[in-house]
């Protein structure tokens, strides 16, 4: 069932929600890669919850006017507002008070959304013709999600992916380097208010199958995920938008065969274990390469030091280096020096003393950061180099 | 009214002798809250020199450099590069940012930091093509950097970080280049290589303005100072308005008895 369903086998109205979801996945990968490249990703938080009002009345509108109420179209155009409402709060408090931005959006976001609870309440205790299933706007709901709707969200996230990928460049030098990007004419201001607008654009697109309490995490979680793999700003974008097509997708696959499991939450979770393997196995910034790389350097450290005392001809009383001189083979049980140990500790310490005269070089000198006290002056100097400091050191200066 | 008309009006500006002067400040005047920070300054900046701009802590050096780029929004005050408005020269202008003002952590490479100076002339949809990667390559050689193109940002030194805002400055190919504290906390290498293109840049007709700290190196790094406390304390070239007197007035008690000593050594 489950293999039908990523395959996508289980009908034209699973497969076009399908799709959507992918589409809006990418899209907010790659617009919530620049809200963390700018550290800005907590007012997504703002925006998605200053939708319910807006929600709640455009629904209660479009009834009062006749209708439904159920137009997906008038729903977005409702909660856009109220979000835009909700994110004009936010910015006018940091910038007119002494409000910092971080105490505005939370309470910007509880207001909002506490006002729209209480909206949603009344509307279900009124009777109002067919109640448009709004809860599911919370956490999100693909069951019984019209064709429309689905055209709707994915034409939606295109649009927004291909808003981010026109306006990548200046997003990308207001994030690192807004000053710089003004002398550039970059207005700041409006990049920043574009970047806001691709945000709720994402948000109202996306309510209808994420729901309005967990887009949070389809703009930030695939941007962090993908911060582990790399470290250009470009790639993060793009694999952000690759991690977030991924989850929404299985979300979606996995809800069309267990409608009543919510949406969003699926996604999330699958957001969540892209994040985690990421976290883990990442090759440079993961936990377990950070882990095994300080082993290694510790290693060396205490390797480098038991050499260093034992060509000085001092005794190595740590355990932990008397163990690792052993395993190399340079230190009998005893603890006295083997020939391989007496012939490296010999080269360790001409390496310290190149690594002297480098330091006090003229020419050199600059090279001389790259001394932490464990890279061999091979890997840093040229064979040319390596020469001269060595003619240096054969012939010291007279005293 | 508009905050310039404002000055018009109070009959506080300057007569027009700008000219097309590569940086004329009039009126200048910069506040944070109610606290002005720059106060009605005036400045002119002449073609083809090396000028610094000199003042104790807090005393709007870096508030006046970034006003003039329109990066803080003055009380009051016109600005004009080259005897235009901003806009219409801003690809003539090249701006180094203090070191500490961007997050070296940022994801991102050296040369992508120095193609950042090339975004001007791509535009939003432009191709980056051999040229700008030649360009980019250039301009790390000439700061003595090109080795380091491929580096993640945060794996630099302070000083190498320093050469590399420089190389995108000059990777924009500017008429007028701005310096904030470009000397700030490198090493004595970083100093040279960086002193020793600016020096290039003046020597092609170029005119450089950098905000500066050390003021024992003032006579040997620049042909004019410019004076600042809040107000404008002095301007001109440095035979001339460099003088302990004009120092004391602008740094009040803040200067040590030996500097001035020394000043007036220098000074001969």
């Amino acid at each position: 069932m489950l293999a039908e369903a990523l395959l996508l086998q289980l009908g034209y109205n699973a497969t076009l929600v399908t799709f959507g979801a992918t589409a809006l996945g990418v899209a907010a990968g790659a617009t919530g890669a620049f809200l963390f490249l700018r550290k800005r990703s907590l007012v997504s938080d703002a925006v998605s919850h200053a939708t319910l009002p807006g929600l709640a009345l455009a629904f209660l509108i479009m009834v009062a006017l006749g209708g439904e109420g159920r137009s997906l179209l008038g729903l977005m155009a409702g909660s856009a507002l109220s979000a835009a409402a909700g994110l004009w709060c936010v910015s006018a408090l940091s910038r007119h008070t002494r409000v910092p931005e971080d105490a505005a959006i939370g309470a910007v976001l509880s207001v909002f959304f506490g006002f729209g609870v209480v909206l949603l309440t009344v509307i279900q205790s009124v009777p109002l013709g067919r109640q448009a299933g709004l809860e599911g706007f919370l956490l999100g709901s693909t069951a019984g999600m019209l064709f429309a709707d689905a055209v709707i969200i994915a034409v939606g996230g295109l649009a927004v992916l291909a808003a981010v990928l026109v306006l990548r460049r200046p997003l990308t030098v207001v994030a690192f380097d807004p000053g710089f990007g003004e002398t550039q004419g970059l207005r700041v201001a409006r990049i920043d208010a574009a970047l806001m607008l691709l945000v709720m654009a994402v948000t109202v697109v996306g309510l209808k199958i994420v729901g309005l309490i967990l887009i949070v995490a389809m703009l930030i979680i695939p941007a962090v995920t993908a911060r582990f793999w790399t470290n250009q700003a470009s790639s993060v974008v793009l694999l952000a938008g690759f991690f977030g097509g991924l989850a929404g997708y299985v979300g979606a696959a996995t809800s069309a065969i267990a409608p009543d499991l919510p949406t969003g939450p699926i996604i999330v979770l699958t957001s969540f274990v892209l994040f985690a393997l990421s976290m883990a196995c990442a090759p440079e910034r993961g936990v377990l390469a950070a882990l095994l790389r300080h082993r290694r350097f510790e290693r060396l450290v205490h390797l480098r030091q038991g050499l260093l005392a034992m060509a000085q001809g001092q005794h190595v009383y740590e355990a932990r280096t008397r163990r690792l001189l052993r395993g190399q083979g340079f230190m009998r049980p005893d603890g006295v020096p083997t020939e391989s140990g007496k012939g490296e500790a010999a080269r360790v310490l001409r390496d310290e003393a190149r690594w002297q005269v480098v330091r006090a070089s003229a020419h050199l000198s600059e090279l001389a950061v790259r001394d932490d006290g464990l890279t061999p002056t091979e890997d840093v100097l040229t064979a040319d180099q390596i020469a001269e400091v060595d003619r240096r050191l054969g012939t010291p200066e007279a005293v | 009214m508009s905050p310039l008309e404002l000055v018009a009006e109070n009959g506080l500006r300057a007569p027009d002798l700008t000219g097309d002067s590569p940086l004329a400040i009039r009126g200048m005047t910069v506040s944070y809250g109610d606290q002005p920070v720059v106060y009605s300054v005036d400045m002119t900046v002449r073609q083809g020199a090396m000028t610094a701009i000199i003042g104790p802590n807090g005393a709007g050096k870096s508030t006046l450099l970034k006003a003039a780029l329109g990066i803080v929004a003055p009380l009051s005050g016109q600005v004009t590069v080259f005897g235009q408005g901003l806009d219409a020269t801003r690809n003539r202008i090249a701006y180094v940012p203090q070191r500490a003002s961007v997050d070296w952590d940022f994801p991102t490479r050296v040369s992508d930091v120095v193609m950042m100076g090339l975004y001007g002339q791509l535009g939003l949809l432009g191709r980056v093509r051999g040229l700008h990667r030649d360009r980019v390559q250039a301009c790390l050689a000439r700061v003595g950097m090109q080795d380091f193109g491929d580096r993640q940002i945060g794996q630099l030194s302070g000083g190498q970080q320093q050469r590399v805002f420089l190389a995108r400055a000059l990777a924009q190919g500017a008429d007028l280049y701005l310096l904030d504290e470009p000397f700030a906390g490198v090493d004595a290498a970083t100093e040279r290589a960086i002193i020793n293109v600016l020096h290039e840049l003046r020597d092609e007709g170029k005119t450089v303005v950098a905000v500066h700290h050390d003021l024992s190196t003032v006579r040997s790094y620049f042909d004019d100072v410019f004076l600042i406390n809040r107000r404008k304390m002095g301007e001109g070239p440095v035979e001339q308005a460099f003088t302990v007197p004009a120092l004391q007035a602008t740094y009040g008690g803040r200067l040590a008895e030996g500097q001035v000593a020394q000043l007036a050594l220098d000074a001969g």
